[in-house]
């Protein structure tokens, strides 16, 4: 479906995306995670064929994006980071008025919208305008937008930012029925709860490069242990017990509030803490999770 | 002729769909359907034109008495100042729709965004929302062509040349509109646009023949575009054609053909980084 070698994109002196190279197959459910600013989304524009590539090599369903542009867009369904709905239409008018632009005849068009917005629980919506909408109903109603031609391909640019919890699972669910139905998705986020839900295969990003690649168990397995030992001191920074824990698990990370301690065996770390004379006023052993991976990566939480 | 060349040679080279413009305006006439604000907006767009007819063509047009035009033909004030109105309004109700609108469209709702997400291209939306500024000037300019041909400033037969006359303006200043706002930064720079807009109003051989005024004014007016769809325009409602129409209907489509191209090239800068 997508197919990229070494792909740059360059605004003036700054680079966004720095020599990528990617593959997604149909049918998978694709991840781009990364903090703000990690070119997640310059990236998705130029597959979305609205941002030329400065250098390297694109295909998209095996077409050229600079030059058959249209033709790949009329087989994409996009759900763009911020919602860019039409105040001026109705709910039902924004998914009938969005299927002309794809040339789907009128009467088609209705019988779509009808049946997205059922799929997307917004039936009872649809005289109203977009502006009383809450803000996962505005999303639900641009992902029900973005399947209006039936894609192929779908993009979603984080698609749950913003949004409570409640609106969140609803979303997931959502997304994750298209997934079952055999549509390849292709979506950013900076959350690692979201990618781990809804990823089977997804790509660490970070400064317009691509640090880690394969499937949320895999890139936990291979960059992380397996348990992560999150402590908490009373009395000194984080950073002053690196060195008195030194030894104990494989990695030490201090954050400003916490150290993380990796290890296979978190509750032995904990014993081995105990043992050297210390007490943490708070002590969590987890399950290692895609944000460990990404600050073992880059040194970086994700979400800032 | 210059513009079905135009027109036809986009079409075969497939720059533009014609499907796709006419989706872009079916946009816009869903939007017209859906609210009340915008008939309101139609509506104090018409009686604008129609008041300066009433008070100035009819009451300032009773101290001025009749007017004799370049080819000895005599007409009354009211049917001088009449087909500048109808030029004005063909002007302002495609700017309306090509500045205000499209700005708000273009920098605040992304409606434009939205749209390249789909197979539409900057062309086709340029294109499809000059059409609409011209169908809703249109509108304007058909009902103020009733009213002329009601109160006898022209006949039936010149109003209905008149009306097409009307939509080359409509697409002139359309376009040229639509070219600045994706240059304009914020809302301030609307003052701008309508201080030239009320210079031009004033000026452009509107309320008084132009040879009136000393002759290098004479040749500034010549070059603003509201005189030549004033010229163009009165020359038909008062049936005194002349060769020199020929060139102001030229001037008119060169225009709209730099207005369109420049509009399309920012989208496409601006929208497609």
């Amino acid at each position: 479906m997508i197919y990229a070698r070494g792909l740059v994109k360059r605004f003036g002196e700054f680079t966004a995306v720095d020599g990528i190279d990617l593959e997604v197959a149909p049918g998978e459910a694709f991840g781009f995670l990364g903090p703000n600013g990690a070119g997640k989304s310059s990236t998705m524009r130029m597959i979305g064929c609205v941002s030329r590539p400065t250098a390297g090599e694109l295909r998209i369903l095996d077409m050229d994006p600079v030059r058959e542009g249209p033709a790949i867009r009329g087989r994409l369904g996009v759900c763009p980071q911020t919602d860019n709905l039409d105040p001026d239409l109705t709910v039902f008018e924004n998914l009938t008025t969005y299927a002309r632009y794809f040339g789907i005849p009128r009467p088609e068009a209705r019988r779509r919208a009808a049946e997205l917005l059922e799929f997307v629980q917004l039936t009872e919506k649809s005289g109203s305008t977009v502006d009383p909408l809450s803000g996962g109903m505005k999303r639900r109603l641009s992902i029900a937008r973005a399947m209006i031609n039936e894609p192929d391909l779908v993009l979603l640019d984080e698609p749950t930012t913003g949004l409570d919890p409640q609106a969140r699972h609803l979303l997931w669910e959502r997304l994750f029925r298209l997934k079952q139905r055999g549509v390849t998705l292709v979506l950013t986020t900076h959350y690692m709860d979201e990618a781990e839900q809804l990823c089977d295969r997804l790509v660490v990003m970070d400064a317009g490069k691509i640090v880690a690649e394969g499937s949320p168990r895999h890139l936990i397995e291979t960059h992380s242990t397996r348990e992560v030992v999150e402590l908490r001191f009373g009395d000194e920074p984080p950073a002053a017990y690196v060195e008195k824990l030194a030894g104990i698990g494989q990695r030490l990370d201090p954050l400003p509030d916490r150290l993380l301690l990796y290890s296979d065996d978190g509750d032995g770390a904990v014993d081995e803490v105990h043992r050297r004379g210390f007490t943490p006023s708070s002590v969590l052993v987890r399950r290692a999770t895609l944000e460990d991976v990404f600050l073992i990566l880059t040194g970086r939480t994700l979400v800032d | 002729m210059v513009t079905t060349y135009a027109v036809t040679q986009a079409l075969r080279g497939g720059i533009v769909s014609p499907a796709r413009v006419g989706a872009v305006i079916n946009r816009n006439v869903g939007a017209l359907r859906s609210g009340p604000a915008y008939w309101m907006v139609l509506f104090s767009g018409f009686f604008e034109p129609v008041l300066y007819l009433l008070s100035i063509g009819i009451g300032v047009g009773a101290l001025v008495g009749d007017l004799t035009l370049k080819d000895g033909q005599v007409i009354t004030y009211a049917a001088f100042v009449a087909p500048a109105m109808l030029a004005v309004s063909a002007m302002s109700g495609a700017l309306a729709e090509t500045t205000f609108n499209f700005f708000f469209k273009f920098k605040y709702v992304k409606t434009y965004d939205a749209m390249l997400a789909t197979p539409l291209r900057p062309a086709e939306i340029a294109a499809g929302e000059l059409l609409w500024a011209m169908i809703r000037g249109s509108l304007y300019t058909g009902a103020f062509l009733i009213v002329m041909v009601a109160m006898g400033l022209t006949s039936a037969g010149w109003a209905l040349l008149a009306f097409p006359a009307t939509w080359l303006v409509g697409l002139a200043f359309g376009a040229v509109g639509m070219a600045a706002s994706t240059y304009i930064r914020g809302w301030q720079d609307f003052d701008l646009i309508s201080a030239g807009q009320f210079a031009m109003f004033l000026f452009s051989g509107t309320f008084s023949p132009v040879q009136d005024y000393p002759p290098a004014v004479e040749v500034l007016i010549a070059v603003t575009p509201l005189y030549h769809a004033v010229e163009l325009i009165r020359g038909i409602t008062t049936g005194s054609l002349g060769w020199a129409m020929l060139g102001h209907v030229l001037y008119l489509i060169v225009m709209m053909a730099l207005g369109l191209y420049v509009a399309s090239r920012r989208l496409t800068t601006v929208l497609c980084r």
